[in-house]
């Protein structure tokens, strides 16, 4: 693929990118406004993480792609296959040895680390969407930080259901200044945010929004003090693996009611079996 | 034993390799050429390079063939081309009023200097299917004879003359660049056009009839709608002079509409503009009602809360690729999402069920 510049974008869109990047690292939670690129996967698909992986990556990195926390999920496979063929990078499945990691609503299990790139797949960058539909409103919102709003919303939640009724993304408060979407990864994943040493950065393509996380940001999942926030899972261990402490995707396997539950990361559960642990429906690797 | 299901490389290869069967559709049947669907699909060409906001018959024609004949799909296919080219400069701004017209109607003067040109237009066609065209038979050849080039001055201009319509500010100003930068509100005349211009013709249709139907209704008169092509000049560095770089097909339409007039104001005629590639009236017409629709603002009249006064709605909701897109992903794996939810939901379920076997009977 000759025809195309490494990694796809031309130099200049990916200074532009990079700019945008430099500015959302240098006011964590803050969504910068990006002049995003059509690009040749739909809107929805992950165009906004694949112009900020396009924009950092360099002939050296190693990048892994998951979906769902899977390295196999299809539009993982898509979008990897994109960079091999685009900036002609090497690949990994396994987390501890990528450079960057570009993901769709999950952070991988095992612990990231210095030096690391983490590239969220953002569909709506807005918190505050659901509550205030127009972008006027939402971004003067957060110029005055108004966010009355959403404790509302989440005190409401508690008045009608005994809790806060959000499971994914859940609103997180950066560096006690700007309230901000996490994506759409399951709550159990928000903890992982705080403190983080790895660089996270969000793009929202189709709403043309960069954001991010540098290393060592505190970033503190909304709750009240008599209703804490709460990580959840599945309450089991994992089939496979046996893990206790890992986020589970629920397999329905039959149509009696039998269900299994397994490790949503798959590299996260494969490591786990070839370093011997068992689940109850697992076999010695 | 579950195994974990892989193979989404085989399976996306796979699914590759029937789509492209099912493109090419029954083999015995002779295959589609690219000039044939530039030629006899010229409206369809014509809406792609409009939404696509790219000029180029065949490439639109390629994009239809490659998408069977799924027009989102081509303008898609032309939208990710076009960001790759590069920009070798801005022409200069194009002369509609020395436009060649094969078509060239006002709905408001029963004449006008230039004259009413029908051109080829289905408005006064029998929508009666043509059952000869199965045949496949030769085309009849129309009549015509040769006409003098004459002049053909836009109607809006008589109105300007008696000064009876608002004259639009005059600007130098290089307009903003869409594609360039993020769109931010409010957005400029010039913008909100150029997001019309690139918008479903679907979604900028149904915009414009809500108007006519009474949501922010400001009854539009067809002052003119002209199809034809200009000419495109290009100032070069090297020469110090605009030279002409070719020549593109346009449907302009101008209405003329109501205004009450303000204390500032005597009553005037105020303008909606629409302005699209090719030949593609349905589509001009409507975008000139939504821009008038959209200057609410900056003419003094209310707002009446109605979608097509509402830049915000309008202009982050007109493009189809975004729209599309967006819609469709929701067919991507949500499945960590959705087992947030079910957790979410079983406890909140378990904990009602729980308090009403508590709670003492009535």
């Amino acid at each position: 693929m000759s025809d195309y510049n490494f990694a796809y974008l031309d130099e200049e869109t990916k200074r532009m990118i990079r700019r945008a990047i430099l500015k959302g690292v240098a006011i964590p939670g803050y969504q910068v406004p990006f002049a995003s690129r059509e690009m040749p996967m739909p809107y929805g698909w992950g165009t906004g993480g694949v112009q900020v992986t396009a924009a950092c990556l360099t002939p050296e990195d190693v990048l892994k792609v998951i979906d769902q926390g899977a390295d196999d999920t299809t539009n993982a496979v898509s979008i990897r296959k994109f960079f091999q063929l685009t900036a002609g990078v090497e690949v990994t499945e396994a987390t501890a040895g990528a450079s960057l990691i570009q993901t769709r609503h999950r952070i991988p299990e095992a612990a990231l680390t210095e030096g690391q790139i983490v590239v969220f797949q953002v569909p709506i960058p807005e918190p505050l969407r659901f509550l205030e539909p127009r972008e006027t409103e939402t971004r003067k919102m957060h110029e005055l930080e108004e966010y009355g709003l959403m404790h509302v919303k989440l005190y409401e939640d508690i008045a009608r259901h005994g809790q806060i009724a959000t499971a994914y993304a859940y609103p997180v408060k950066v560096e006690g200044r700007y309230v901000m979407d996490p994506s759409p990864i399951p709550k159990f994943d928000n903890p992982k945010l705080d403190g983080s040493p790895a660089l996270m950065l969000f793009g929202a393509g189709r709403e043309q929004r960069i954001y991010a996380l540098p290393p060592y940001t505190k970033v503190v999942s909304l709750d009240f003090e008599d209703h804490p926030f709460e990580p959840s899972k599945a309450d089991h261990d994992c089939d496979l693996c046996g893990a206790s402490d890992t986020y589970l995707d629920e397999v329905i396997v039959d149509d009696q009611g039998g269900r299994m539950f397994v490790c949503s990361d798959t590299d996260h559960c494969r490591c786990r079996r070839e370093a011997g642990h068992v689940g109850r429906l697992g076999v010695a690797a | 034993m579950y195994v974990a299901v892989k193979g989404g490389e085989r399976a996306i290869d796979n699914a590759h390799a029937w789509l492209a069967e099912e493109r090419r559709g029954d083999p015995s049947v002779p295959e589609l050429g690219v000039a044939q669907i530039r030629e006899q699909l010229a409206l369809s060409v014509n809406r792609v390079m409009a939404e696509g906001s790219l000029y180029d018959p065949d490439l639109a024609a390629l994009a239809i063939k490659q998408a069977r004949g799924d027009l989102i799909e081509a303008v898609f296919l032309i939208r990710a081309y076009r960001t790759t080219l590069p920009r070798f400069g801005a022409s200069q701004p194009v002369d509609t009023a020395a436009m060649d017209c094969l078509r060239r109607v006002s709905a408001t003067f029963k004449d006008v200097p230039g004259g009413q040109v029908l051109g080829p237009t289905f408005d006064y066609t029998h929508r009666l299917l043509d059952f000869k065209l199965m045949a496949e038979g030769e085309a009849p050849v129309a009549p015509g004879e040769p006409v003098e080039p004459a002049p053909v001055p836009h109607v809006t201009g008589f109105l300007n003359r008696d000064g009876l319509i608002e004259q639009e500010p005059e600007s130098d100003a290089a307009p903003g660049d869409l594609t360039r930068e993020p769109l931010e509100l409010p957005a400029s005349r010039a913008l909100r056009l150029q997001s019309l211009a690139r918008g479903d013709e679907g979604f900028v249709l149904g915009m414009a009839y809500s108007t006519q139907r009474g949501y922010a209704r400001n009854h539009a008169f067809v002052g003119e709608l002209r199809i034809g092509t200009c000419c495109i000049e290009m100032e070069i560095q090297e020469l110090g002079f605009a030279v002409e770089i070719g020549e593109v097909e346009l449907t302009e339409c101008e209405t003329v509409n109501q205004f009450k007039g303000s204390k500032t104001e005597p009553p005037q005629f105020t303008r909606g503009y629409g302005l699209t590639f090719a030949q593609n009236e349905r589509k001009a017409i409507s975008m000139a009602l939504v821009d008038r629709a959209l200057r609410w603002r900056e003419l003094g009249e209310d707002d009446s809360g109605a979608p097509a006064q509402d830049e915000e709605f309008v202009l982050m909701h007109s493009d189809n690729i975004q729209a599309t897109g967006f819609l469709e992903h929701i067919k991507l794996p949500h499945y960590v999402d959705f087992q947030s939810e079910l957790e979410l939901v079983r406890k909140i379920r378990a904990e009602a069920i729980a308090a009403n076997k508590d709670a003492p009977d009535v």
